[in-house]
């Protein structure tokens, strides 16, 4: 016997997830935050980032969104293998553009999704390829995992082909580029969680960067040691720039880095860099065929099935 | 004299609305501001309206105040027709550079309250002829912070351009903190921040060589701003 997710649960529960996306802050950034405002020594940026936390109560406790820039709501979802929803994908995909719509008048959040050429706005986060739902899968499971992330930011995001022949000190020279780019001034609502990934095609490496960004908890590691380091090292590099929040002359840029690998043309070595800002929105949760819903801070998109390599 | 980010004293300042000359006269790098009184938001498609097509800022608006907000707020219209703003944060205001003059000329604005500022170029020849000032927002995204000191939707104009661009009338209650970032000698506050942080950037760089491919592009030197 098997049994379906039903749909209106994922419809409730996607409603919900907007909610606590918006309002508030994933305790793992908001602890790499802490940490960076009191490694600061630069008075204004830390005044900044003690205003930021204060924000991130007020948002909490009055159920407010922390930023009025919704920036792009949009949804990731892993299905275990033997997940069956009710209605099927057609479904979910439509219970997920009337739980943006609902939240968007409720909360409210500012509706930010406009026609790009006739900036047409349907007042509901919903048009064309909005919401975008991205899809992955999970061997021997029967739940969906739902994530939404509101992805702020026309700052603080690059995409670059490199060569094999620029190797990681290229790699490190596009960081601190796109960093000092958008750092100054703060354009990218620094400290952040840098999201870089390399290799793939062009979209991969820019769709990896992203999901690094904002898909990984602050704290986690890649399991590849040599990744791994790396990340320390750039955001060792990152901090010793000399930017701090809102571009004031400081450490605080860099919350984490987020490094993530993909195979890519023999030939070539792309790069994507996304920064998750300081208001870092995402929220999970897992929706068992039995009704169970459990929400969790860690969207663990990035599992070993996710990052696979050899053929089973 | 304020020379270096150092020199900054974050002086607590309360301004009420309209912001008189005398006050925006005072007010120096750095301080920072609280807003009583009220404010409107006008960001792209309200400048469109005012700067490019010559439609009039509403006579109520231009008579209420002269500060403007470059954002647009988390709001909805509810069923019954009244507006409910949870939060407010700032847009980025350089890409209103080219406008600032005309606008200033056609809004009364003296106050402009947004997100990372402009150049001291664009202070000196847009903001100074009008005895203008610049606020940025902190942080950026105190959205809650700043939604709290709202107490009311005054007025909203023009909303057919759409909930986000459309012209809201705040009223507010010691709004902020928001930074002094250009003053009224046309100095600004970020650009003390990157002479320092220019400061470091070769040894930043160094044993980074350059890229095996370049790229066309409007700058090559890191010293340079992108705004």
């Amino acid at each position: 016997m098997t049994r379906l997710i039903s749909i209106k649960l994922i419809e409730d529960t996607a409603r919900e997830l907007m909610a606590r996306a918006a309002i508030d802050i994933p305790a793992d950034y908001r602890e790499g935050v802490r940490q960076a405002r009191d490694r600061e020594q630069n008075r204004i940026a830390r005044f900044v980032l003690t205003e930021m936390d204060r924000n991130w109560d007020i948002a909490t406790a009055e159920r407010r969104p922390m930023c009025a820039d919704t920036g792009l709501p949009r949804y990731y979802v892993r299905a275990g293998n033997e997940a069956l929803v009710e209605g099927g994908f057609v479904a979910l995909e439509r219970a997920l553009r009337r739980a943006t719509a609902d939240a968007t008048a409720a909360i409210p959040l500012r509706p930010n999704r406009v026609h790009p050429l006739t900036r047409v706005d349907h007042d509901n986060n919903v048009g064309v390829h909005a919401p975008e739902v991205t899809y992955a899968f999970e061997p021997g499971g029967d739940w969906l995992d739902i994530t939404t992330v509101h992805k702020g930011g026309l700052f603080g995001s690059d995409y670059r082909m490199l060569f094999p022949a620029d190797g990681v000190a290229g790699i490190k020279r596009f960081f601190v580029d796109t960093l000092v780019q958008f750092g100054k001034r703060g354009l990218a609502c620094q400290p952040a969680i840098v999201g870089l990934g390399i290799g793939g095609s062009k979209d991969t490496c820019v769709r990896l960067g992203k999901e690094a960004a904002c898909l990984r908890a602050v704290g986690s590691r890649n399991p590849d040691p040599a990744i791994a380091a790396l990340e320390d090292e750039l955001t060792a590099l990152g901090n010793y720039i000399g930017i701090g929040a809102m571009g004031f002359a400081g450490t605080s840029l860099v919350v984490a880095t987020h490094v993530e690998v993909a195979f890519s043309h023999t030939g070539g070595m792309p790069v994507g860099l996304h920064s998750f800002c300081l208001s870092s929105r995402r929220a999970t949760a897992r929706i068992h065929p039995d009704g169970r819903v459990e929400f969790r801070a860690d969207p663990m998109w990035f599992t070993d099935y996710y990052r696979r390599e050899g053929v089973e | 004299m304020i020379e270096r980010l150092d020199d900054v004293r974050m002086d607590e300042v309360r301004l009420t609305t309209p912001v008189a000359d005398a006050d925006l006269a005072r007010l120096k790098l750095g301080d920072v501001v609280y807003l009583d009184g009220a404010l409107y938001t006008a960001r792209e498609s309200v400048y469109r309206r005012v700067v490019d097509e010559s439609v009039d800022l509403p006579a109520s608006v231009r008579a209420l105040t002269n500060v403007n907000f470059h954002c647009s707020p988390a709001a909805t219209v509810r069923p019954d027709g009244t507006y409910a703003v949870e939060a407010v944060t700032a847009t980025a205001s350089f890409r209103f550079g080219k406008s600032m003059s005309r606008w200033f000329e056609r809004s009364g604005a003296k106050v402009i309250v947004g997100k990372a500022g402009l150049t001291e170029l664009a202070y000196r020849e847009w903001f100074m002829p009008h005895g203008a000032v610049y606020l940025t927002t902190v942080g950026y995204g105190l959205g809650a912070a700043y939604g709290r000191c709202i107490k009311r939707v005054l007025d909203v104009h023009w909303l057919e351009l759409g909930i986000a661009q459309a012209l809201w009338v705040l009223e507010v209650e010691k709004l902020g903190p928001f930074l002094v970032e250009g003053d009224r000698q046309g100095r600004s506050l970020f650009a003390l921040a990157n002479r320092e942080i220019n400061l470091r950037l070769d040894e930043v760089y160094r044993g980074l060589a350059p890229f095996s491919m370049g790229r066309f592009g409007e700058t090559t030197s890191r010293k340079d701003e992108v705004v």
